[in-house]
Parts: structure tokens; C-alpha cells; sequence
């Protein structure tokens, strides 16, 4: 057989040619002219020109012709609806054929021509295949029915499909199960709120049952859908795990990932003190281990998994530091996310043995790869404080070696060093000094810029490094800038008689000669400060900055609980919600892990530790901010192409330094501050200069519209400013009662609790009569409306404009600031009636010179009615 | 789920295209073909995100087969699944090529109809389909009904691997016990990781739906059984058992009866197949240890001696001796010296392939070469890739033993005792590697 002729025929009148030969009567002919058209298919030729030709052999006894026909109604039947409907009647018959095999072709086949028409004449064969005798056809028909929806959800609904295929969970055939389960959760998933899969007890055991018999897929399919359930307790739990942990030994990797999913999710509602949970972690370790020895591919997506379970339960792969260990021949891509995984699992126990690997890995001839694991030595260090002397010496070895790429990713970590340990390792800077003049990178050149202006005092030739930085200025990058600009500041304010010039000429430099915003308005900062009060510069400049946290690249907890209900999944692999790159409905709804049963256990689980109260020291784990501005980003832009993420900025952002609600800088906040922290430059030196930045960042006022009675509701926090919290909302006065009514309404894509409001010092002394009322978390897209009922005996302090108010409202993620104008009016009393005389007789008492006058414009109303 | 399935040439020509969901379109062929057969750079990742559109790919020699998706679907279930694809492909028609693929294309279509569905996979089991799609077609004409619900059943039912029926004249079955041993091995001689990954091929020549118990020194059944007995007894196959870190079995292995009991039980497919694989990382035998010795003599000479130690039984054979030294880029020539085998320097390779036929246990040999370099001003110095070897011996590095594999068919008549079997233990070298 010699097939791979129907390929090569490229020749012109081909269409024609063929045409003659469909229509054939020699059988043969007709049979190798089919194979034409199918061939010529595949290669993206439009054979459509053929339709009723090949339509016409559809009625044969040969069933590898029939198939052939098929799979060409399949490409060309929704361009020609009107002719598909001549194959209608074959259809039909088929469904009715003896041969089981055949019966179920038709209405496989049949399900995949999206033609209104034949969707009609679809619904009865189907059903009578949904009822069939033969397991074979009925599992083919349970596919047909989620094939139906996709094209016509109403029709399926309307014919009672859906209940058929509810019916087929209690199949006898574990396949058919499998198909029906599939099946479901796919429509399901386009119905987040229908009860369509309605899990219970009952239907999970079947499916428990199913599991021991249907084949790897069908395994698969279950596991899948298991996993959308919540047991009712931790019993349940437990006895679903042990009947899903067998599954763990399976030889096909995708089961065992699957299986793994489950347990993860059920895990989290058995108590931690429970022998059976221990013995479940135990089991856990070792199929993730084997997955190791698949494919590379394979590998790989175990790989982008066992990073997430790493996050979430670390202690599951503590002692296996070894499996990670890279081999010499791994693709790049498995070599890559091994190494991420080795900085996850350092410890001081391993320490020796992970340094003894990245050393030796650093010398590899990938370029990103000996990257990462310079940057992995550096991230050691940070972590485990034992070895940080180690992993300095290492970094100076490898920055002995020259070799360029080297030399600037070991600067950038050592930069990081020191900010973890401050005043230790400075013996080094004069080596790295001596390597000044290869930094090409500008991130390696920022952070050489920046270890010397903080450690200006300890080099003697500060002034002479950082300016033969200034000489290019205005063709470094913003980031060199800005460290320039700042190091130079730093230098002056520690060296103030021999670096006069030198600041005055990088001030010049950036206020004058930049067209950039951001380095114009940090060097007026700077010159204003400098100028007027120099000791102030130098507590803001030279303030002891905080340390930087120890992970600086974990993934959002709440994010990281999504992902862990993805296990398996594209979203997995992608480490993004599968809202990030699935289009339309499907697969938007949030998945989350279930509350533990332990009491009071879940306190000191990582998804509330960020809960803790605004006053709280900032949480000890700080997602990285990458991510979720990522996250955001992603909604609405197209990713182009998603490898790897690319690793997370290393520079860890102290928020804490920030919170200004409890400090003495109340009248500072202005109407654009909820921005900074998410506006905040991922740059190092962030904490400080961000910070500035945005204490000057003062917009005015927001405009709201003045003097109606009960304004409607604006937008009062944009969701972009605040992390995907919008609050819009007004003021009104009922009963008495001042009233500020908001609407909440989460944009984000995580649950916000644990909200709280408070206002700053205003005019009239307006504070919340009671905690703001949101008793229930609110979830993603959800809003709620919260009336919020207030006072006026709280502190007093003008305003400009008189009617400002400065709120401040916290949830689980952030503080975050907005301002907003009240209506006067809405201070008045309801019972200040007066009699007319008494009226005219108070406002003669009020003296003369208060009185101002201005004109009303615009109004239609009489002056008596006013007053 | 899997929106479509494309298979390419190294060219980037599509030879096999098949869409079963209606978000996948003509563009995706192509999207593939720019984005990563075309792609400048080397691939860095198996799954790539273009447009929103998700690509799975995998390649087996010149040929690109890929799936695409625009949903969050099982990633590991896709990559399972393409693997499975190769597999059933090589059963039907022999090595994956362009050539094959073109000359079998219907068949592939057909394939593809029956074992992907609306994008979920289907039952995949060579043995299945072969009884139903064959390379001349549906034989749907010929079948009687009883033949029709026999294939229905298999292909839906609780053992899809196996068809009833099956009759041998001659009841017999191969067990081959088939290990790769891995070793990283630090220049000083320190094991740094080693692992024996494993798997238990068999074929089966048997008659009936035999039911089949397969036995082995796995340590956690020999202490359970040792607890029974006598004490010295179980001192003594303590010594011989072994730990298993972890094993995954075909799907005819009742798992759930292997995780109460850990017995593993099974009706197995006709043929051969894999019946388990396993990993153990406790108490291997390394069958070579290589000592590298590297000496840079200034800057345009490296001398390098290897020394290989065979550790096993005196009376066995190893075969297939190879080690693989490499050498820097700028070598220029190259002088060898060993005392068994033969030696030679691929340029190509940038390696000094060394080759033995046959080493006995207990045995030391020892290569010495001098490399010469050509003076280079790249600063970069040379990575010094590890010393790799190959090697094939008769033994399970592990410490596997089969103990028993019984067979019980209870309707035919034949027993246990007049099955004939055979074991074979063949122990390979996977990664095995010792820096220098």
C-alpha cells in the first residue's frame, strides 16, 4: 500500500479530475478518489467544490469509504448546510443498523456536523442510542449528548438529554460511567450554578466503584470530577481518600496526578493530629518521585505540580532533594524547574549538598540556565542564614571565572545579600569593583550603582565609580538611572564636601535634561528635600531599610489554593487561574480548597496569615507582586507566548513601612494614594523611594458632584487602584441617621474578607457609628451593598475643600485610600423648622462680618424655595 | 479537552490534521508550524500558549504530533495520550516516519475517530482495536452479531486488554525483569544520586482468561510473612529482600487489592506488555565504578586517565562496555592508550568513545589518553561534562528476584504446574555518569 501518492498530485484541473472519478462506477476508483479529496484536505486545500460528489458515495456497504465520507461532512458540512442535509437519511438509517460498531459511528459522526437542521434530526436517534442495548453505542452517546450542547445547550435541556445522562452514572458499563461523568462535567463547567453534577454520597460511591474497573481515560474522567466535590466531613473524607490512594501505583502518570489532586483537596479537611493524615503524606511522596522517570514531557508538567505542592505542603518532599538534582542530558525546560524546586527545598539540612549542585551547574553552557542557578546560590543564602558565608564565597569563585553573564547575575544576588544581611559581607565589594567595567546588563549595573552608594563611606573612590557612571547618562535605562540618582544622594549625604558638584550635576541631569517623569519628579524630591532641610533628607535617604523577606517568589496564597484544585491541569502548568487563558465562561469559576475540620487548626495556615489586622507587622510571607499585577494583566491581554513565567523579580517589597494610617502622616494622604501600592516600582529600592514618590504624588480633589440631595452612587475607588476592590457609593440622610451607603464589588479573583473602614480627621467630626456591616466574604465578580450608618462626634480638623473626607478601607489584602465629598446638606438636621419670624430674627442676631456673598449660577429655582 | 491533533513533518508540512472541537480552527495548523517547528530559538517548553490556544507537543524522530486545546484541560492526560498514539501508530504499521505515516494515513484517521472522541480518549488498547480496525478496514461486513457484541464488550467492558477465547496448544510465558541504573557520581567518588528504575515485561502465551499472581522479593511482604514463621527465616530473606520505593502497574493489575494486600493479581493481555515498573534507590549494585583522573598540563594539554572497576560476581559477563569521555572544543588531536577494548577520538563527538565487548566480574581497566588544545583567547573555560558509560549485564542491579508467577485458569484444564516459564534479568545502564 503505497498511500503517500495521494500527496504528491498538485497539478492543476485536479478538482476536476477527481470529480470525474467520485462519480465513477468502478468502486475501487471511487474509493482512491475519496483518499484524494482527503488527503488534499489534510494539506489545507479547499476540496469543498466536491461536496455532493463525495456526498454521494456516502451510501455504500464499504466501511472504510463510509468513514472516509464522514470525516469529510465533518470539515465541510457547516459551509454547505443545505447539501449536508442530503446525508441526513444515511444517518438515520445507520443508527438503526444491527452492527453495534456502526450504530455508534452514525451518532458520533452526527454530533460533530454543526448544522442546525441535522441537530434536529439528531435528537430521537440519540436518544433510542442513550437507551441502546450495547454498552459500546451508549458510551459513544453519552459523548453526543455534551456534542449536542455545545452546539444547542437550549435543545439538550428541552429534549431531557441531561437526565439520561444523569441516569448513566448507575450504568453497569464502568465506560459508559466514565463518558456520562465526562460528559456532565463539561456542561457542567458552562452552568457554574446548576446542580447538574448533583454529587451526594450515593452517586460518589458509584463512581468510586467505576473507578476500580473503567480504563486509564475513564479513571481519569472520575478523578477529575471527584475532585469538584466537598465531603459533607472529615469521614468522608478520609474513607474517599482511601479509596482513591490505590490509584496512586497506576502506570499512567495522569492518573496518578489526578489521584494526587484529590487527596491534596480532601487532605485539607482531616485533622492534622489523625494517624491516617500522616500515613497520607507518607504515601504521597513516592508516586510524585516516580513521575520523575517519565517522559520529558511528562516530567515536566510533574515538575510545574510539584512546585505548587512543595508551596502548599512543603513536608511531603522535604528528604527527596535528591530526585531534583539535574541531569546532564534533561531538556532545558525540565532542568529549568528542577532547579526552581531545589531553592524551594533548600535547607540547612541539604545546604552543603544543593551548593555543592548549583556550583557545579553554573558551569553548564545554557545561558539561562547557569543564570538561574547563579541567582539560586544567591537565594540560598538569603534563606538559610548557616550558609550564607558559603554561598558569598561560591558567588566570588563563579565572579572569578569572568565569564560576562556570570560575573552580572552573581552582582545582582550579592546586591540581595546585603540586604538580607546588612554590614557583613563588605570585604567583598572591592572585588566586585574590580569588575565594574564589564556590567553591561542594567540590572547588574543597578545593582552595583546601588551597593556603592550604600556603602559610599567604605569606598574610597565612591565618587570617582559613580561617575564615570554619570559621564552616559542619558543612554543608561531608567532603572540605572534612578539607582544613580539615588546612590549619588546617598553619597552627598555621607561625604556632603566632596560630592557637592557631583549632586548638583546628577540633580541637573534629571530635573533638567530627563524627559522622564518618574526620575524629574524623585531628583525635585531630592533637591527640594536637600535644600530645605538636609537632616530630614538624611533620615528619609539613609533610613534603615527593612530586610528582605525570604521567598520572594511564592505564589498568592489564594491563588496557590486555586491552582492546587487545578492539579494536572494547563492552569497548573501555566501557574495562572484558568481564567488567564480560557476564553468565554468555561473554566472561569474559581475553584477553592475546603475549610479544615480542625478546630482552630486553619489559623496558622498560610491562606490567613495574611489576614492579620492593619496595625499586624506585615505578614511574614509577601506574594510577590509580579504575580498578581501578572494575574490582573492577564485578563485582558493576550499572553503571546507562556513558557515558563520568567522568575519573579527577586526584590521583596516591604508594604510595611507604608501603612500610614496610624501615623502622624494623616494630612499628607491624598486623593492618589490608594494607587502606590500597586504602583510601586518592582525596582530594589523601592521601599524607600517608592515610598517618597508617592507622598508627593498629591492629584487634586476628586470632582463629585456638589449639592443634591442624594447624589448617585460614583466610583470612589477605581478596582484598578485598589487590587480589584471597587467601592462606589454615596451619602443620604434617613431617618435621622447620616448614612453612607457603598457598593463593594470585587474584581479581583480571590474571596476578600475581614473588611473594616475608617475615616480620617474631617470637618465635622463624621466617623462610623458601627464596623462596616460585611458579614459573608465576598467573592470574585460578586458586590455587595452595605449602608454604613455615621456620626459626627469624632475628631475634628478643616478640610479644604470643607466637605473632604478621607477614608481608608481594609480587607484581607491591603489597606487602601480614597477621598470623597459629602453633601452638605446632609448634615442638616430634619426637625430645624423655624417660624418665620423667629427664622429672620436668628439671622439678624448672626453679626455682619460673617456674612459673604456669592452668586448662584445655574439655578432654576426661586430664592424663598432655597432658604 | 483536546480541540485537535495535527501531525507534521520535520518540514512543518502537515501530514495528519484532526479537529474534533469547533474553537479549533485552519490557523492553529499553521499557528504551530511559525510559532515552534519554525521557531529561531530551541523549543524551551512542551506546552506553548499562542493566542490563547494551548499546543502539546511531542516529537519522535523527524515527526511533530501535536495537540491543541483552548480549554484547561489535563495536561498530564494530554502527553499521556500522545505517547499512547506513538504507541498504537508502531503497533499498526512499525517505526513512526514521515514515509509511514503518508502510506497508512487512512488508517491513522480511522485510528483517530475511534480513539479520540469529542477530544476525551477513548479505550486505546492495541489488543482491542486491532480486533475491530484493521489495516483493510472495518471487517464489519463479515462478522456475525455474537463476533460484533464480543468486540463491543471488550472494547467497553471491565477487561478491554484481553478477548475471550484465546487457545494455545503450548501454555507459556515470558517474564523479562528489565532495569536501568542510574548513577551521579562526584569526581572524589562520592555517590551523589542513584537510582534503579525498573520493569517487569511479560508475554503471555496463555489459554482461557487466566487469573495470574506475580511474586517477588519485595521487602514489605517478606517481613509480613517472616512475622508468621520462624525468626532466623526471616533474618535470613530479610537479607535478600529489597525495599521498593514505589511501583505503577498495567491497568490489569487490581490496584486496589495490591494496596490492601500488596499482592498483585491480574488477568494479563495476550502478547507481551509491561506488566509493572519500579524504583528503588536502597542497596544498589553499582556494577562499574569509573575513577577519572584530569590533568590540565599548562593550557594546551589535558591528560586524562580513566581506571573502570567491574563489581559483581566473578563468574558473570558484562557486554556492551562503553565509556565516553569528552573532550573540550578546541582539541586538536588526541592520543589513547588502553589496555582492553578499542579507543577512539570522535571529533564529531567531542568525546573519546572507549568500547569493550565483554568484562568479567572483579575486573579493572584502565585508559589513559593526552589531549592536545589549541590555544584559544575564550576566556570561558570548559565545562567539563561528565564521564558517561554503557554497559549491559546479566543481573538485576536492584536485587530484584521473581519468586513465583502463578497461573490459575479454572475453566480449561490446564494447571499451574504445565505452564512453562521462563525469567530473564537484564540489568542496562540509564544515566550513568561520574563527574571529572
Amino acid at each position: 500500500m503505497t498511500d503517500s501518492k495521494y500527496f504528491t498530485t498538485t497539478k492543476k484541473g485536479e478538482i476536476f479530475e477527481l470529480k470525474a472519478e467520485l462519480n465513477s462506477d468502478k468502486k475501487e476508483k471511487k474509493k482512491e478518489a475519496v483518499k484524494k479529496v482527503i488527503a488534499s484536505m489534510t494539506v489545507g486545500k479547499d476540496v469543498s467544490a466536491l461536496f455532493p460528489d463525495v456526498v454521494n458515495c456516502m451510501q455504500t456497504d464499504n466501511l472504510e469509504l463510509k468513514k472516509l465520507v464522514y470525516l469529510y461532512l465533518m470539515n465541510y458540512a457547516k459551509s454547505q448546510p443545505d447539501m449536508a442535509i442530503m446525508a441526513v437519511n444515511t444517518f438515520v438509517k445507520d443508527c438503526e443498523d444491527p452492527n453495534p460498531l456502526i450504530r455508534a459511528l452514525a451518532v458520533r459522526t452526527m454530533g460533530c456536523i454543526r448544522v442546525d437542521k441535522i441537530t434536529e434530526y439528531l435528537c430521537e436517534p440519540l436518544r433510542k442510542c442513550l437507551k441502546d442495548e450495547d454498552p459500546y453505542v451508549r458510551k459513544t452517546a453519552a459523548v453526543c449528548v455534551a456534542k449536542l450542547h455545545d452546539i444547542n445547550a437550549q435543545l439538550v435541556e428541552d429534549q431531557g438529554f441531561l437526565d439520561t445522562l444523569k441516569d448513566l452514572i448507575s450504568d453497569s458499563n464502568p465506560m459508559v460511567v466514565a463518558n456520562a461523568v465526562a460528559a456532565l462535567s463539561e456542561i457542567a463547567e458552562s452552568h457554574p450554578n446548576s446542580n447538574l453534577l448533583d454529587l451526594n454520597p450515593q452517586t460518589i460511591n458509584k463512581l468510586l466503584t467505576a473507578l476500580n474497573e473503567c480504563t486509564e481515560w475513564g479513571q481519569i474522567f472520575i478523578l477529575d470530577c471527584l475532585a469538584n466535590y466537598t465531603p459533607r466531613d472529615d469521614r468522608e473524607s478520609q474513607s474517599i481518600c482511601e479509596r482513591v490512594t490505590p490509584r496512586l501505583s497506576h502506570a499512567n502518570s495522569a492518573v496518578v496526578l489526578s489521584a494526587v489532586k484529590v487527596l491534596m483537596k480532601f487532605m485539607e479537611m482531616l485533622p492534622k493530629d489523625l494517624d491516617y493524615y500522616g500515613t497520607l503524606l507518607k504515601k504521597l511522596a513516592p508516586p510524585l518521585v516516580t513521575l520523575l522517570s517519565a517522559e520529558p514531557e511528562l516530567q515536566y508538567v510533574a515538575l510545574r505540580n510539584i512546585n505548587l505542592i512543595v508551596q502548599r505542603r512543603p513536608e511531603i518532599m522535604k528528604h527527596e532533594m535528591k530526585v531534583f538534582f539535574v541531569k546532564y542530558n534533561d531538556p532545558i525546560y525540565v532542568k529549568l524547574e528542577k532547579l526552581d524546586i531545589m531553592i524551594r527545598l533548600a535547607s540547612q539540612a541539604n545546604i552543603a549538598q544543593v551548593l555543592a549542585e548549583l556550583k557545579e551547574y553554573a558551569t553548564e553552557v545554557d545561558v539561562d540556565f547557569v543564570r538561574k542557578a547563579v541567582r539560586a546560590i544567591g537565594r540560598c543564602a538569603i534563606k538559610v542564614e548557616q550558609s550564607a558565608e558559603r554561598c558569598v564565597s561560591t558567588l566570588l569563585d563563579l565572579i572569578q571565572t569572568k565569564v560576562n553573564y556570570v560575573v552580572q547575575e552573581a552582582i545582582v544576588v550579592i546586591k540581595d545579600i546585603f540586604r538580607k544581611y546588612p554590614n557583613k559581607y563588605e570585604s567583598v565589594i572591592a572585588t566586585l569593583c574590580e569588575n565594574l567595567d564589564s556590567l553591561d546588563e542594567p540590572e547588574a549595573r543597578a545593582a552595583m550603582i546601588w551597593i556603592v552608594g550604600e556603602y559610599a563611606e567604605r569606598i574610597d573612590n565612591a565618587d570617582e565609580l559613580l561617575e564615570s557612571f554619570l559621564e552616559g547618562f542619558h543612554d543608561e535605562s531608567t532603572q540605572v538611572q534612578l539607582q544613580l540618582l539615588t546612590a549619588i544622594v546617598k553619597l552627598f549625604l555621607k561625604k556632603p564636601t566632596e560630592t557637592q558638584e557631583l549632586v548638583q550635576q546628577v540633580l541637573s541631569l534629571a530635573t533638567q535634561d530627563s524627559d522622564n517623569p518618574d526620575l524629574r519628579d524623585r531628583g525635585y524630591i531630592y533637591w527640594r528635600l536637600l535644600s530645605t532641610d538636609p537632616v530630614a533628607a538624611k533620615e528619609v535617604v539613609l533610613a534603615e531599610k527593612p530586610l528582605i523577606s525570604e521567598e520572594t517568589d511564592l505564589i498568592e496564597p489564594t491563588l496557590l489554593e486555586e491552582l492546587i484544585c487545578h492539579i494536572g491541569t494547563l492552569a497548573s502548568v501555566y501557574h495562572k487561574p484558568p481564567s488567564a487563558f480560557v476564553e468565554g465562561s468555561r473554566g472561569v469559576q474559581h475553584k477553592r480548597l475546603p475549610g479544615s475540620a480542625g478546630s482552630g487548626e486553619s489559623v496558622d495556615s498560610p491562606e490567613t496569615t495574611s489576614t492579620a489586622g492593619v496595625s499586624d507587622a506585615p505578614p511574614a510571607v509577601i506574594p510577590s507582586q509580579g504575580d498578581l499585577l501578572g494575574d490582573l494583566l492577564n485578563l485582558d491581554l493576550t499572553p503571546t507566548t507562556a513558557g515558563p513565567p520568567p522568575p519573579a523579580p527577586s526584590s521583596g517589597m516591604q508594604l510595611g513601612g507604608m501603612d500610614l494610617l496610624g501615623g502622624g502622616l494623616d494630612s499628607l494622604i491624598g486623593a492618589g494614594f490608594g494607587a502606590a501600592p500597586a504602583a510601586l516600582p518592582a525596582s530594589f529600592s523601592a521601599p524607600v523611594s517608592g515610598g517618597l514618590d508617592d507622598l508627593f504624588d498629591l492629584g487634586g480633589g476628586v470632582g463629585m458632584p456638589m449639592g443634591a440631595y442624594s447624589p448617585p452612587k460614583s466610583v470612589w475607588l477605581p478596582a484598578m487602584k485598589a487590587k480589584g476592590l471597587e467601592i462606589s457609593g454615596t451619602f443620604a440622610r434617613r431617618a435621622g441617621v447620616i448614612q453612607m451607603e457603598m457598593t463593594l464589588t470585587n474584581k479581583a479573583m480571590s474571596v476578600m474578607t475581614d473588611f473594616a473602614i475608617q475615616f480620617n480627621r474631617n470637618s465635622f467630626g463624621l466617623s462610623p457609628a458601627g464596623p462596616l456591616q460585611v458579614l459573608t466574604p465576598l467573592s470574585p465578580n460578586q458586590s455587595i451593598e452595605v449602608a454604613l450608618p455615621l456620626n459626627t462626634s469624632g475628631p475634628v480638623m478643616k478640610m479644604d475643600p470643607l466637605n473632604n473626607l478621607q477614608v481608608a478601607v481594609k480587607n484581607n489584602i491591603d489597606v487602601f485610600y480614597f477621598s470623597c465629598q459629602y453633601p452638605i446638606s446632609m448634615l442638616f438636621v430634619e426637625d430645624g423648622k423655624m417660624e418665620r419670624q423667629i427664622f429672620l430674627a436668628t439671622w439678624k442676631d448672626i453679626p455682619n462680618d460673617n456674612e459673604s456673598q456669592f452668586q448662584i449660577k445655574d439655578c432654576h429655582l426661586s430664592s424663598g424655595k432655597m432658604a | 479537552m483536546i480541540g485537535g491533533l495535527f501531525i507534521y513533518n520535520h518540514k512543518g508540512e502537515v501530514l495528519i490534521s484532526r479537529v474534533y472541537r469547533d474553537d479549533i480552527g485552519r490557523n492553529a495548523v499553521d499557528a504551530f508550524r511559525v510559532n515552534v517547528i519554525h521557531a529561531r530559538q530551541q523549543v524551551r517548553s512542551p506546552v506553548t500558549n499562542i493566542a490563547r490556544t494551548s499546543f502539546f507537543h511531542v516529537k519522535r524522530s523527524n515527526i511533530w504530533l501535536a495537540a491543541v486545546t483552548k480549554q484547561n484541560v489535563n495536561a498530564a492526560m494530554v502527553f499521556e495520550f500522545l505517547y499512547k498514539m506513538c504507541d498504537v501508530m508502531t503497533a499498526y504499521f512499525g517505526k513512526i516516519s514521515e514515509e509511514n505515516i503518508k502510506n497508512n494515513f487512512v488508517l491513522i484517521y480511522e485510528l483517530l475517530d475511534e480513539i479520540l472522541d469529542f477530544g476525551y480518549p477513548q479505550n486505546s488498547e492495541t489488543g482491542a482495536l486491532k480486533t475491530f480496525i484493521t489495516q483493510q478496514g472495518i471487517k464489519g461486513q463479515l462478522q456475525t452479531k455474537e463476533e460484533q457484541s464480543q468486540i463491543t464488550s471488550q472494547v467497553t467492558g471491565q477487561i478491554g486488554w484481553r478477548r475471550e477465547g484465546i487457545k494455545y496448544r503450548r501454555n507459556e510465558l515470558f517474564l523479562d525483569v528489565l532495569e536501568s541504573v542510574n548513577l551521579l557520581m562526584s569526581p572524589q567518588g562520592q555517590v551523589l544520586s542513584a537510582h534503579v528504575s525498573g520493569r517487569v515485561v511479560m508475554k503471555s502465551y496463555l489459554s482461557g482468561m487466566p487469573e495470574c499472581k506475580f511474586g517477588m522479593n519485595d521487602k514489605i511482604v517478606i517481613d509480613k510473612q517472616g512475622k508468621g514463621g520462624a525468626t532466623d527465616d526471616a533474618g535470613k530473606s530479610g537479607k535478600q529482600s529489597i525495599a521498593i520505593d514505589d511501583c505503577t502497574f498495567h491497568q490489569c493489575v487490581r490496584l486496589s487489592k495490591f494496596d490492601s494486600e500488596r499482592s498483585i493479581s491480574f488477568i494479563p493481555p495476550d502478547g507481551e506488555y509491561e506488566l509493572m515498573r519500579y524504583r528503588t534507590t536502597k542497596d544498589i549494585i553499582l556494577p562499574f565504578r569509573v575513577i577519572p583522573l584530569v590533568r590540565e598540563v599548562g593550557r594546551t594539554k589535558l591528560e586524562v586517565k580513566v581506571v573502570i572497576k567491574s563489581n559483581f560476581k566473578p563468574s558473570l559477563l558484562a557486554q556492551k562496555i562503553e565509556v565516553r569521555i569528552p573532550t573540550p572544543l578546541n582539541t586538536s588531536g588526541v592520543q589513547v592508550i588502553c589496555m582492553k577494548g578499542k579507543a577512539k577520538y570522535k571529533a564529531s563527538e567531542n568525546a573519546i568513545v572507549w568500547k569493550i565487548k565483554r568484562m568479567a566480574g572483579m575486573k579493572e581497566s584502565q585508559i589513559s589518553a593526552e589531549i592536545e588544545l589549541l590555544p584559544t583567547n575564550d576566556k570561558k573555560k570548559w565545562a567539563r561534562p561528565p564521564i558517561s558509560m554503557n554497559f549491559e549485564v546479566p543481573f538485576a542491579p536492584s536485587g530484584l528476584k521473581v519468586r513465583y508467577l502463578k497461573v490459575f485458569e479454572s475453566k480449561l484444564n490446564y494447571s499451574d504446574h504445565d505452564v512453562i516459564k521462563w525469567v530473564r534479568y537484564i540489568g542496562r545502564s540509564g544515566i550513568y555518569e561520574t563527574r571529572c
